[in-house]
This record gives structure tokens, sequence and C-alpha cells, in this order.
């Protein structure tokens, strides 16, 4: 009964289209549509779950960055007080300059290999599973798991992995984690190893959308292989560049993980992140959280990223639209 | 993304025929294989050899196979002495709940909607979709504050594995997902439904749920695959050891138990995601995550 029914409904939308539609559209969803009850019912949990762990909070944030909180005593509103302190804190420049190296280090070893790699195995015609799994298999790696089996790989001894790596063709051992000039590289290094393979599988979905004819016409007039990559691959691939580009500057400016559990911010305070900073205010402070000053930099810190996720959302948006 | 396109890259046709590019490419590839070996399964193949390794072969000569035979006993002692069992079902269990959570809140709401459509839809899917914009770093303070004294509750949700459950539906990405796929289901089937009589609930649990297992299944493992990979939220609400989750312990753990054993619950660690990715694949390699990159 159902089926006949759907099908002739079908076949009558698709000889009247507007007029048969019509009516069908309205009158028998009259009942449940437009805010009844029952759409309330099924928005509930939503409202539930994103009012208090999503709205609230968000709300919250932006009350007490204005605020001296810290559980103890009740609330008090400071004005602009938690910004200047964040600002007049000598190690904010020290984690914002970090951090922007980070990110530098993360694009120079981040970008360009996963491209190349993309590019090398989109022209792979047995076997492009295996290569590409292979490739992501570090991404599902848990972080954790990464980083402290990177943290045994580093060791500074000259029997430690990287070490006897390096030693067989007479470089090192370097003291990788505890040496203030390669430990945040070394963070990168890790980081990318962890990150690559999800960029890869990007490039891989976009190589697959470039229309054939544009080197079947480029072919035609002659052009090479390089000419072809330069002139129409890249070009082609001008969007989804951009995109992961701006991704990564979005994931790089929140890196917590490899700090935290790698070097602690150490040697030297070399490796100490944003977040690693409002970590350090709301959670470790001996004296209470500072929950102010914690949010009023995550705040400032997350201004900088909207802008940038708006520019990811525009281009995704026209992006996807063409 | 049509199978014609499949069938050449930038190299044309004609230029595979020449010995000259096509030794050039396969040596190209063999290199790349190479590599991806070494890199992507190197340190996985390394941490499986070296969790039946004893301490001290690792330590000396961490590239050797088994100089001095295997340590199989590794494996039994970080399970049972260091209790990686029950930090592993800590882990189960927060995954399974994160998943539960954000597949009612992704569902139910992607249902009203893209199927029921409210008048005020437009609205509240703009301030949903709004959330995607704030990064979660805004959020670690104040909802953590918020876990300690939630509104209505009165009791403070720390140390309970709903501290890390409800947080996660709030999961605007999935709530877009399910949104997006059920606006594209054919309208007529609701039609049809309503016709026969199926009020919204018959209408969303036999009808739209079950024409909609492909996005479900997308949602499932990319929920179980962030949970299990979550650590500074769990760190947060669940100081107490006895509730927290691997990835939360394993730092911790590093510092008193030997590192064969260390090593060993490392591979543990590992086993679950690695297993969901070689049975999921497809999944993860169609460019589906391509959205999920945004949360990180």
């Amino acid at each position: 009964m159902a089926t006949t029914r759907t099908d002739s409904s079908r076949t009558a939308a698709r000889a009247v289209p507007r007029t048969a539609d019509r009516p069908g559209r309205r009158g028998p969803r009259r009942s449940s549509r437009r805010g009844g009850l029952h759409t309330l019912v099924f928005l509930l949990p939503m409202l539930i779950i994103f009012g208090v762990f999503s709205w609230f909070p968000i709300g919250r944030a932006i009350l007490m960055s204005f605020q001296q909180t810290n559980l103890v005593t009740d609330p008090s509103f400071v004005g602009l007080e938690n910004f200047q302190t964040v600002l007049a804190d000598p190690l904010l420049w020290t984690a914002v300059k970090n951090t922007l190296y980070f990110a530098l280090l993360a694009l120079l070893f981040g970008y360009p290999i996963p491209l190349v790699a993309a590019l090398l195995m989109s022209e792979v015609r047995r076997m492009k599973g295996l290569f590409s799994a292979l490739a992501y298999l570090p991404v599902v790696v848990p972080p954790v798991v990464a980083v402290l089996l990177w943290k045994v790989f580093y060791d500074p001894g000259p029997e430690g992995v990287f070490n006897t790596l390096l030693g067989h063709v007479g470089l090192g051992p370097y003291a990788w984690l505890q040496d203030a000039d390669i430990a945040m590289p070394a963070l990168v290094l890790e980081a990318t190893w962890a990150a690559a393979g999800g960029t890869i599988i990007i490039y891989l979905a976009a190589l697959t959308g470039v229309d054939p004819s544009l080197y079947e016409a480029a072919e035609i007039d002659g052009a090479g292989i390089w000419h072809k990559i330069w002139h129409i691959t890249l070009p082609q691939l001008r969007g989804i560049l951009l995109i992961t580009f701006i991704l990564q500057i979005i994931g790089t400016a929140q890196v917590f993980l490899e700090p935290f559990l790698f070097t602690d911010g150490g040697p030297a305070n070399s490796t100490v992140t944003v977040l690693l900073l409002i970590y350090r205010y709301a959670f470790t402070n001996s004296l209470g959280g500072d929950y102010g000053a914690a949010t009023a930099l995550s705040l400032m810190l997350a201004i900088v990223l909207a802008l940038f996720s708006a520019l990811y959302f525009r281009l995704t948006r026209s992006w996807s639209n063409s | 993304m049509s199978t014609r396109q499949a069938d050449r890259g930038v190299i044309a046709p004609t230029d595979w025929k020449r010995p000259g590019v096509r030794w050039s490419a396969r040596a190209a590839h063999a290199a790349l294989l190479a590599a991806l070996i070494v890199i992507g399964l190197g340190p996985m193949l390394w941490l499986a050899k070296s969790a039946v390794t004893p301490t001290q072969d690792t330590l000396r000569q961490p590239l050797a196979l088994w100089p001095n035979g295997l340590d199989l006993a590794n494996l039994t002692e970080a399970w049972t002495r260091v209790e990686i069992d029950k930090y592993f079902f800590n882990t189960v269990a927060l995954a399974a709940g994160a998943w539960a959570v954000q597949l009612l809140v992704a569902a139910t709401a992607g249902y009203a909607l893209a199927v029921l459509r409210p008048r005020y839809g437009k609205v509240l899917s703009g301030i949903v979709l709004a959330t995607l914009f704030v990064p979660a770093v805004v959020l670690l303070v104040p909802l953590y504050l918020t876990v300690l004294d939630p509104p209505v509750l009165g009791t403070s949700l720390l140390n309970s594995f709903w501290a890390v459950w409800l947080p996660a539906g709030a999961n605007a990405f999935n709530v877009l997902l399910m949104q997006r796929f059920f606006s594209n289901l054919p309208r007529e089937v609701f039609e049809a439904a309503r016709v026969d009589g199926a009020g919204p609930y018959r209408l969303f649990w036999s009808i739209v749920l079950p024409m909609s297992r492909p996005i479900i299944g997308v949602v499932s493992v990319f929920a179980v695959i962030a949970s299990w990979k979550d650590f500074l939220w769990p760190m947060l609400v669940l100081p107490d050891p006895n509730l927290q989750p691997l990835s939360v312990r394993l730092p911790a753990l590093q510092q008193f138990v030997e590192l064969d054993v260390f090593l060993a619950a490392l591979a543990i660690s590992t086993l679950i995601p690695v297993a969901l990715f070689l049975v999921f694949q497809r999944m993860f390699l169609s460019g589906a995550g391509l959205g999920g990159a945004i949360k990180g």
C-alpha cells in the first residue's frame, strides 16, 4: 500500500510539479508542523544540552573575563583588570612568540609534504587503498599514545631510538626535548607526523575533482607533466590549499597536548604556548584558580581565531557551491 | 567524484605507455611506499615489538629484534597489575555514553530542524551553527565551572562520567551533518507515511532513522574515536584515578611503571582505534572527516 502511494505521488509530482506539490505539502503536515508541541519534544535534548553546556558557558566566559572569580569569594566586577593582568604578564609574550613559532614550523613541515605525497599517490594505479591507509594510520593513534611513544623515541641518551638512527649517519646524539633550541622543532615533528595523513586524504579527495578534460586540453597544446601540475593541478587546488592553511592556523594556535606532555613548557619556557598559559592560570595556580585571567586570555585568542574560522566558512561555502 | 575521473590523473594515458615515464613513476611510487611504511607503520611496529621485549633490550638496542627473547608477560602485567583493564573499561564507558548522548541530540535535533521544520527553525540552526565559530578554548574554564555547579541539579558533576557524556552532546557539527542528511531524504516518503497515519514519533523511529544508517554510522565512528582521543577535558573533570580513561592515566603511569610494561600499556590503548580504522577504512578515507577536522 505504502509503496504504491509513494509511486503515484511521485508520478503526479513529476507530471505537474508545482500545483500537485502544493496541497499535498501544506495539508497533512499542518498538524505536526510549524512549531507544534511535538517539534519541541524533539528539540528538547538539543536545547538542554546546548543551553547548559554551550550557550550558557559562552555567555559566562564573556562575563567572567570582566570579573574576579576564584570560587571562594563572590565574583566581583573588575572592569578590564583581567585583560591588563594578562597583557602585563611577561610570559604572555613568550607564549605568543612560541605559538607563532610552532605555527610557522608546522607550516614548513606540514604543508608541502602532504601535497607532494597526495600528488604522487593520486597517480598510483594499484593498491591505492594501501597507500592511503598507511598515510592515515598515525591519525588514528590516540594523541596521548603518540606523544608518549615519541617521548621514548626522543630519549636523549646515545641509545635512544632517534639518536641510534642518526648515529648510523654520524650525527648526534641530540638532547631533543632537553635542548631549548631543538625542543620546539621536536614537538612540531611529532605533531606533523600525527596530522599529515588527514591533510593527504583531503588533498586526494580534491584531486579526484579536477576535471580531466583540462589535462586533455593542455596535452593537445603539448604541455608536459610539470607544466600541467603548475598550470592546472595547483590552480585547481587553490581553494582547498587555502582551507587547509586556515585549518592548520586554527589548530596550531590551540596546541596544548604536545607542550603539556612532552616538556610542560620547558626547557627555559621555550615551549610555553598560549593554551598552556591559559591552563596554568586556571588550574595550576597555588593561590586558587585565576579564572578571570584565564577567560580573558581565552577570549582574546578566540577573537583572533574566530576571524580565521569566519574566513574558513566563507571559503568552504563558496568552494562547495562551485 | 565520478568514476570517469578515476581513469586518469596528471599523467596522460599515452605517456603511461612511454617506458621512461612508466619507470620513473614506478620508482617514485616505490620510494613513496617505502617512506609511508617506515613513517606511518614503523612507529606502530616498533611499539608492537617493544611491548613484548624486556626493558633492558629496549633501552640498550632499541632497534634490535628480540636479542634476548620475547617477554609476553608484559602484556598480562600491564593488563592486571597496572590495572590497564580498569582504565580500558573506563575509556569504553566514556566513549559509549558520549556516543549515546551525541546521537540522541544530533538525531532528534536534525529531525526537528530538517523534517518537522518549525517556523523558528532557521534562527535555531543559526544559533547552533554559531557555536562552531567558538573555539573550544573559550569553553574550557566556564564549562569547568558549570560542571562544578550545574544549574537545577544542585550537585557537582565532578568525578562523574556525566561530566564527560553531557558536554559531548553539544556538538554542532553532528547536528549539521544529521540535518543535511535528513533534508536530502525524499519527502514523498514522509508524505506517504503521514497519509498512512504515522505521527511525528512513528515517522522518526520507523522511517527516518532506518533510512539514515549511513550518516548514523559516520557520526558514531567519529564520536567514539573523538572520545577515545580526548585528554584535557576528562583530566579536568575526573581527578579520581579510579575513574580516569587510558588517555589521562597513561602519562601518570609513565612515572612509576617499568618501560616494557608501559609500552605494553601504550600498545593496548592503540588497539581499539586502529581496529575501528581497519574495519571502517572507507569512511575514514573518503574525506568524510573533512569537516570533522574543524574541531581538531
